[in-house]
């Protein structure tokens, strides 16, 4: 008996632009307590199909064919017979927590709102039930917290919250949409966690609908892939990641660089899954920098403090140590990757470099000369050989230039006597080595794709034909398939014209990827910096370690087997941290001494690491 | 892009398939392209046009002045005969006339003072929200006393030390519209200025200057546009007040917002002498929300 049948269901919306089949003859069924992962890129109706489930589908959306769930239908259900199903029989989170919850009710009026619907309990009642469920997501001092505002929590508790609260009634069925996109991965694994134990205790069905297939290797036991409207392919999760039938299956899982592979090799371009051929991954010759060559970005003891308005009208003013005495070197050529938590201070390390913000004491110096204390006028001729790629493809480009303007600027701000047809030229170069043709130019940056965008935006950074680019989270915002094609670009365009970067991400596996070398920051200091392999294969600094256990990989065996010990808590503050070693409140073989003494950066091997255990 | 969008995306980007070369266009090119194609916007523009030219040649196509006083014909309607094409008022003078001349008056104070405060306003506001820190302080300081000070105060002491003069209400008015300006110019930089398009174009080490000139200005428009269409019908309307009061454009010469205030109070039994200036003004104030409207879409790329 399965609990939720969906067959050929179809999703169209009416837009000014002519109808468009979002989710086209979309057919499964779920077993009770069964975890369902439906995986595809976005634009592909994974979300879409489940809207129309609970009736959520936009204005302009229709949804047609049939969904019984435990015997009822739910299309062209009446909304009030629809409202009895949402909430008490399945429960829903969505990707954003704190645009999720209402943020002028506090966590408990939210909460308790659903059950004074479905079950009409008193406030007192409802109140136990709130916090036997915050209790159980593991939220401490629930009996207390529970009167708090949303903003109150962070981003991790907020998602624990969701859940809860779409546990209170004991659904039936759980849909979670993206539900760790947002978190960081150590805050993801502990979410991941907790929908295990979720499942365990209450016997919940999971839908999971997500892009990344390391989450759903690690959770779910069948897999549905989807791909513009359409199922690819399904199965039992093993099938899926072992004996992929699909192409696109194939091309999607070729697409995800891996943590736990050490050789480069290119990642699969999803364009060429519609073509029947075999993805192979072809192994990428790389250039190993010179490391006796004379470092072409030093950075030595770099702070960058921000000062905050006290708290209370006559309170000292706090400081926020964004970045906290952090020291780097690269080589010509040489890509440094740069990983942490969000809040860790690495866009602030990158715009510190790029004096975007001034940095309160240190030192850096590109190629050979320091810049630190350099005003505008002075730092205009270093800037031509220091450029940034942001992570939002299209906030970083102005959206009332056209593309040839704004690849363009950089030329015209540094040689304004260059004629018009060169710089014409030149865009038109470097556009087409990013894969741009020249009717492109005189668009607008809202046309093209999230890829597109980055491509332009990576065209404008080289135009200079800089010697250090840093890239601050440039395929964090993209699709798996797109993020790989960015990879690959900046990898043969590294290999091109022998730039430097440093490339700051929250994700580990792109990271390995494409560094030669990667610093792990933690509450604005580096905790350890290693060769790309040996930092994976030998990390010393319990945070490295808990890191890049977090990052779950797409390979369902290695999932199951792998100890599910997530990192505990959240990041501190930077505004009041720890004293000590900033690590020790998470760190799991914190001595007496790490409360009291702050840990150097010293040599241990081929690692430098921050550990007074290591 | 981590969240699904129900709608199709547009097949944008992909190659034209031409190799025709491609010659590069601006955004003012772009703006004036689909402005064109506006309908209301042009007929609108057109009009204001056809007012502009009618308000300057027009009198001379009536053998009365407009402070000239028809005995014969006091208080009449609307006569080919007497060539009194809009009647005339209790005084005997031309109401075509009339009319006529108030335009002048109202036109040019809609238009120039809103100029002035464009021009002072969006320099002052994207120049504090840009630079911020100690300067934005300063200079919205400065905004705020002037913000403090009576504007019929002010138009008052003008009067008191530089007597009744015409140019004195452009200066009264552009002074006290620029703040209302700047304070949103400033409010829409300081949200803008943390753009990733901006932190790119410092990073380029693109001056200050073209910054505010290529970055900052040109994303402010689409709300500067809007609040210009709002602020001319509000400077014809706080000139007819001032009129009213006896501060702004002296008898015999006149107003849109004069003759109306006149119109008003002979309505009963001239109602002409409300209509005909009233249309006028009406219509002024419909066409610039037209344009308005016409230029904020234009201007904003993605509305293509």
């Amino acid at each position: 008996m399965s609990l939720l049948t969906v067959d050929s269901l179809n999703v169209r919306f009416q837009t000014p632009d002519g109808e468009v089949h979002a989710v086209r003859d979309l057919g499964f069924s779920l077993a009770p307590g069964e975890t369902l992962g439906i995986v595809g890129e976005s634009g592909s109706g994974k979300s879409q199909s489940m809207m129309s489930l609970i009736g959520l589908l936009a204005s302009n959306g229709r949804a047609e064919g049939s969904a019984r769930f435990d015997g009822t239908e739910l299309i062209g259900m009446p909304l009030g017979a629809l409202r009895k199903v949402r909430g008490r029989r399945i429960g829903m989170i969505f990707q954003d927590p704190m645009t999720s919850l209402n943020p002028y009710m506090t966590v408990f009026e939210q909460m308790s709102r659903v059950l004074v619907h479905h079950e009409r309990l008193s406030r007192r009642e409802s109140r136990k039930r709130c916090i036997e469920l915050l209790d159980a997501v593991h939220i401490p001092e629930a009996a207390k917290r529970m009167d708090m505002y949303p903003h109150e929590f962070s981003g991790g508790m907020r998602q624990r919250v969701m859940i809860a609260a779409a546990m209170l009634c004991r659904p039936d069925l759980l849909i979670a949409d993206e539900p760790t996109t947002a978190l960081d991965v150590t805050v993801q694994a502990q979410i991941l966690e907790l929908m295990r134990d979720v499942r365990r205790d209450f016997g919940t069905a999971i839908i999971l609908i997500t892009h990344d297939l390391g989450v759903v290797a690690g959770l779910c036991e069948r897999v549905l892939v989807m791909h513009r409207g359409e199922e690819k392919e399904s199965g039992p999760v093993d099938d899926i990641f072992y004996r992929p039938q699909h192409p696109y299956t194939r091309a999607l899982l070729a697409a995800v660089p891996r943590l736990d592979q050490a050789e480069i090799s290119r990642l699969a371009s999803l364009d060429e899954a519609d073509e029947e051929s075999a993805v192979e991954r072809a192994l990428i010759e790389r250039r190993e920098p010179d490391l006796d060559a004379p470092a072409l970005l030093d950075v030595s003891d770099l702070r960058v403090h921000f000062k905050l308005a006290p708290e209370t009208l006559l309170g000292k003013p706090r400081v926020l140590r964004a970045v906290n005495g952090v020291e780097l070197e690269l080589r010509p050529g040489e890509t440094l990757g740069v990983v942490g938590e969000s809040g860790c201070g690495k866009s602030t390390l990158a715009r510190a470099v790029l004096r975007l913000v001034p940095a309160t004491s240190g030192h850096i110096s590109l190629l050979g000369e320091e810049i630190t204390g350099k005003d505008k006028k002075e730092m205009r001729v270093h800037r031509r050989d220091m450029q940034v790629v942001f992570q939002d493809p299209l906030a970083s480009l102005n959206p009332r230039m056209t593309v040839g303007d704004i690849v363009a600027e950089p030329l015209r701000t540094h040689f304004p006597s260059i004629p018009r047809r060169e710089v014409r030229q030149k865009v038109e170069a470097i556009l087409s080595r990013v894969g741009l043709g020249p009717e492109h130019v005189n668009r607008y940056p809202h046309e093209f794709s999230g890829g597109q965008c980055q491509r332009i935006g990576i065209a404008r950074a080289l135009v200079l034909e800089p010697k250090l680019v840093i890239c601050d989270e440039p395929v964090s915002a993209l699709d798996v398939s797109i993020q790989a094609q960015i990879v690959n670009l900046l990898m043969d365009l590294q290999a091109e014209m022998n730039l430097s970067l440093v490339f700051i991400a929250h994700d580990l596996a792109v990271v390995r990827h494409i560094s030669h070398r990667i610093m792990v920051m933690y509450l604005g200091r580096v905790v350890e910096v290693a060769d790309r392999v040996a930092l994976y294969e030998r990390p010393m600094h319990p945070y490295t370690q808990a890191l890049i256990r977090a990052v779950p990989i797409p390979d369902p065996e290695l999932e199951r087997n792998k100890p599910h010990a997530p990192l505990h808590g959240d990041l501190p503050s930077p505004v009041d941290p720890p004293s000590g070693c900033a690590f020790r409140t998470r760190c799991p073989i914190a001595v007496g001494r790490c409360a009291v003494e702050i840990p150097e950066l010293r040599q241990v091997g081929d690692h430098l690491v921050a550990c007074h255990e290591a | 892009m981590s969240r699904e969008m129900p709608l199709a995306t547009v097949p944008a980007g992909k190659p034209d398939g031409g190799i025709e070369p491609v010659k590069g266009r601006s955004l003012w090119v772009d703006a004036w392209n689909v402005l064109r194609r506006n309908r209301a916007a042009v007929f609108a523009g057109g009009l204001i046009l056809f007012m502009g030219v009618a308000v300057i040649i027009g009198p001379w196509l009536s053998p009365w002045a407009y402070d000239h006083t028809d005995w014969a014909n006091t208080s009449i309607g609307p006569d080919w005969e007497s060539r009194h094409y809009f009647g005339t008022d209790a005084l005997g003078r031309d109401l075509f006339v009339r009319t006529l001349y108030g335009g002048r008056i109202s036109l040019m104070i809609g238009v120039v003072a809103t100029l002035v405060s464009l021009l002072i306003g969006i320099s002052w506001g994207a120049t504090a929200g840009y630079l911020g820190g100690r300067v934005d302080h300063v200079m919205m300081r400065i905004v705020d006393i002037l913000y403090a000070m009576p504007f019929m105060f002010f138009v008052i002491l003008l009067m008191v030390f530089f007597g009744r003069n015409i140019i004195l209400i452009f200066v009264a008015i552009g002074a006290i519209n620029w703040l209302d300006m700047a304070r949103i110019v400033r409010g829409q930089t300081l949200s803008l200025k943390h753009k990733e398009f901006v932190e790119a174009a410092e990073a380029q080490g693109v001056a200050t200057f073209n910054i505010l000139r290529r970055h900052i200005v040109p994303n402010l428009l689409g709300v500067v546009v809007v609040y210009v269409t709002l602020t001319i019908p509000q400077v014809i309307l706080v000139e007819s007040f001032l009129s009213f009061l006896g501060l702004g454009v002296q008898e015999p010469m006149t107003s849109w917002g004069a003759l109306v205030n006149e119109g008003a109070q002979e309505m009963g039994t001239a109602p002409w002498m409300l209509v005909f200036p009233a249309v006028f003004l009406a219509l002024t104030l419909f066409c610039f929300n037209f344009v308005g409207d016409g230029l904020r879409d234009a201007l904003d790329p993605k509305d293509r």
